[in-house]
């Protein structure tokens, strides 16, 4: 017999239940810790330097070359910014992470939500970057990378001294749960 | 040929294999740099013929019509002298290079590490620990093989981290390779005793080799010519016989019914039409090479798989494969981070299926090593997928782990209502997103292993040892959301195999969540592979 025995009823519901279950929640995990609220100033910097650069290329190529197609696309990145910078706060607020017992949990995400567990020994390294901007803001990114192609988990925007502590909690951890490739 | 410096320049040969182990600095083949720069040598020679192939053809039809071509314009000019005292130079620091660059090529194997030192300006030092071996492969390109030389790699995890040892007598790479994979396997303790009644036994192979490197031309040739015919040349290291024989028609056929045909044929229709509708000639000379290219494609397809045999030893699982360059590679126990069977859905009359693997060290992205170190199975029956599985997971072969991998291959659940399906499938409205293969899609959780299956086109099972499991992730879109679904993925080290399930009911998705998240953390505590041997005693349980 398999270990995990599925649910015959699991997946028969005829009914969808109620929109609010409908999302991913992990139940009966602790408190997420959240990243700095500063973080949003990153992402909105980063979100206007984008939106400028793309609206701003478009705009040259309607000018100088009377393309009416760059408008269109100019006016549609425009947008799309708009919305984001809107959301930027809310989406900021949705990134989360929780060291458990033997893994690292990770969430980001509202409308497109995810999670993500990794264990402690797989660890290969921990890497700490920092933009222009979170410098300037006092943050850093932490990755944890792994030997899996897509990269393991990314915190961005936690304080200095918090990246650097989570950094050496991190390789503790994973020091005494070692284990081999 | 050479056989009068191997006797030389290795005085190790003398004493038993376990010799070149010693922890001291080798040397390898003396014709390793000839053969690793055979493609510029050919180059040259290509040079050479191109531009004297007048004075060649002459040569043959006796007709003395050359004029103009570079040794006429020297010997008009008196600067015969000259060009033989370049030639000769030239020849002169070729062989002082070469001679320096094996010098300088040296490699060292201790209880922990091995180590490759070479570069005459650039010096590179390379070293690898032996208790992260991934795999150690021995390949014979054709041109080195017909010399007797073979190629040693040890990976280790990481994108082009091998150490190579190219080239070593194909004898002593045989032997070489046994005493890594005994030292890596953590044996060292065990054998102690054992050294006594084996000492005859692995000097056996070293005092051969003596009389072959001081005998004739004739019996240089048989030797060469029996280790050509053979497969595997350490008898005793594994048992003779693969558990899975690919008869040469069902080779061909999987060959010929592949995607690449489909494309083939669509090409081919697309020219005819071109043709009838009035296009000048030339599209059908622009598009011929491409299909010489494409037999050719076919022919190394071929070649490449055939007399493929994989074979369960002590040290791991042994796949080896190819008709003039052959390659055979050893995978020990816990290093095949996932696994792939899958049909195409042009195999599925035939009841075809091919088995890949990801292994963290795979060298990618380089041209000199064929990438077919991720194929466990070419081409295979239910039944040889089976042995293979069970090769590949010794643990996993009990009447269940049987009934869940034919389930996974073969099974869904539309078409097992009555039977019990083991596995936990995607609801009935995933319909809207996967409309073929929503009732195939699922998965489960055996002792430490995830299966996914999935896929209707190409039917996929895959398996994943939950010991060597990189993380899990599911996610949510909007679209997904609405239909009270998610996607969930296991991940992995980089290859071929995705183990990523795109519809799952969204309570579902949780308990897959938590499920290989603890399976995770479980198993890699459980799991003693990274020295094999250590623990267990070294039996043969792998060789059935």
């Amino acid at each position: 017999m398999p270990d995990y025995e599925p649910n015959p009823s699991a997946g028969q519901q005829a009914e969808p239940a109620p929109e609010s279950s409908n999302r991913l929640e992990l139940v009966e995990t602790g408190e997420w810790k959240r990243v700095s609220p500063k973080y949003v100033v990153v992402e909105i910097v980063g979100t206007i330097v984008n939106a400028v650069v793309v609206c701003g290329g478009a705009t040259l190529l309607w000018l100088l070359l009377d393309q009416t197609w760059a408008l269109w696309v100019g006016i549609v990145v425009l947008a799309v910014s708009i919305i984001n910078l809107v959301f930027e706060p809310r989406r900021v607020r949705a990134i989360g992470y929780l060291l458990r017992a033997d893994d690292l949990l990770f969430r980001r995400g509202i409308l497109f939500q995810r999670f993500v567990a990794v264990p402690y020994g797989r660890m290969q390294l921990i890497d700490i970057t920092r933009g222009p901007i979170a410098r300037w803001l006092g943050l850093a990114d932490l990755k944890f990378v792994t030997a899996a192609a897509s990269a393991g988990v990314s915190i961005p925007g936690l304080a200095e001294a918090d990246a650097e502590s989570l950094r050496d909690r991190l390789v503790e951890l994973a020091e005494s749960r070692r284990a081999g490739l | 040929m050479n056989e009068e410096p191997v006797a030389h320049a290795r005085p190790a040969l003398t004493a038993p294999r376990t010799d070149l182990t010693d922890g001291e600095w080798h040397r390898l083949h003396p014709a390793t740099p000839l053969l690793r720069g055979g493609i510029f040598m050919v180059a040259i020679i290509g040079f050479i013929i191109a531009n004297l192939r007048e004075r060649l053809i002459d040569l043959f039809t006796g007709e003395e019509n050359y004029g103009g071509d570079p040794i006429d314009a020297i010997y008009e000019r008196g600067a015969t002298g000259w060009a033989l005292l370049i030639i000769g130079g030239v020849l002169v620091v070729i062989l002082v290079v070469f001679y320096l660059s094996w010098r300088l090529h040296t490699f060292r194997v201790t209880g922990e590490i091995v180590e490759v030192r070479s570069g005459l300006v650039f010096r590179s030092n390379r070293k690898a620990r032996l208790d992260r071996v991934q795999g150690v492969n021995l390949t014979r390109p054709l041109i080195p093989r017909l010399f007797g030389a073979a190629r040693l790699q040890i990976t280790v995890a990481g994108q082009d981290g091998n150490v190579e040892l190219a080239y070593l007598g194909s004898k002593l790479a045989d032997d070489l390779r046994r005493d890594i994979l005994h030292l890596a396997s953590g044996l060292r303790q065990a054998k102690q005793p054992a050294a006594a009644p084996d000492a005859p036994v692995t000097s056996a192979p070293a005092v051969d080799g003596m009389p072959i490197a001081h005998s004739a031309l004739g019996d240089f040739a048989t030797a060469r010519f029996n280790e050509f015919r053979a497969p595997e040349l350490d008898p005793d290291a594994a048992p003779p016989h693969s558990v899975v024989r690919i008869p040469p028609r069902r080779l061909i056929g999987s060959v010929v019914l592949s995607g690449f045909t489909v494309f083939l044929l669509l090409a081919g229709m697309g020219l005819i039409i071109s043709v009838i509708a009035g296009s000048s000639g030339w599209v059908l000379v622009a598009v011929l090479p491409g299909l010489i290219g494409s037999v050719g494609y076919y022919f190394s397809r071929i070649t490449k798989t055939l007399r493929f045999s994989i074979t369960g030893t002590p040290d791991g699982v042994r796949v080896g494969y190819g008709l003039l360059s052959t390659s055979s590679q050893t995978l020990p126990p816990g290093r095949i981070h996932a696994i792939e069977v899958s049909q195409p859905i042009l195999w599925r009359r035939f009841g075809w299926w091919q088995i890949s693997i990801n292994t963290a060290g795979q060298a990618s992205g380089r041209s000199s090593t064929p990438v077919t170190g991720t194929t466990l199975l070419p081409v295979g029956t239910l039944a040889d997928v089976e042995k293979v599985l069970q090769l590949a997971l010794p643990d996993f072969d009990t009447e269940t782990h049987r009934a869940l991998i034919e389930n996974g291959m073969l099974g869904g659940r539309k078409r097992d209502a009555g039977i019990a399906d083991f596995y936990s499938n995607a609801p009935a409205r995933a319909v809207w997103l996967r409309p073929f293969s929503w009732w195939r899609t699922g998965w489960a959780v055996s002792g430490s292993v995830a299966l996914i299956r999935r896929g209707i086109l190409s039917r996929d099972l895959i398996l994943v040892p939950l010991a060597r499991m990189q993380g899990v992730r599911i996610s949510q879109g909007a679209i997904r959301r609405r239909l009270r679904l998610a996607s969930a993925a296991l991940h992995t080290v980089a290859g071929p195999v995705t183990a990523s399930l795109s519809v799952i009911d969204v309570d579902e998705a949780l308990v897959l969540f938590e499920w290989m998240s603890t399976g995770a953390v479980r198993s890699a505590l459980a799991d003693t592979s990274h020295q094999w041997s250590r623990t267990a005693p070294p039996t043969q349980e792998a060789t059935e």
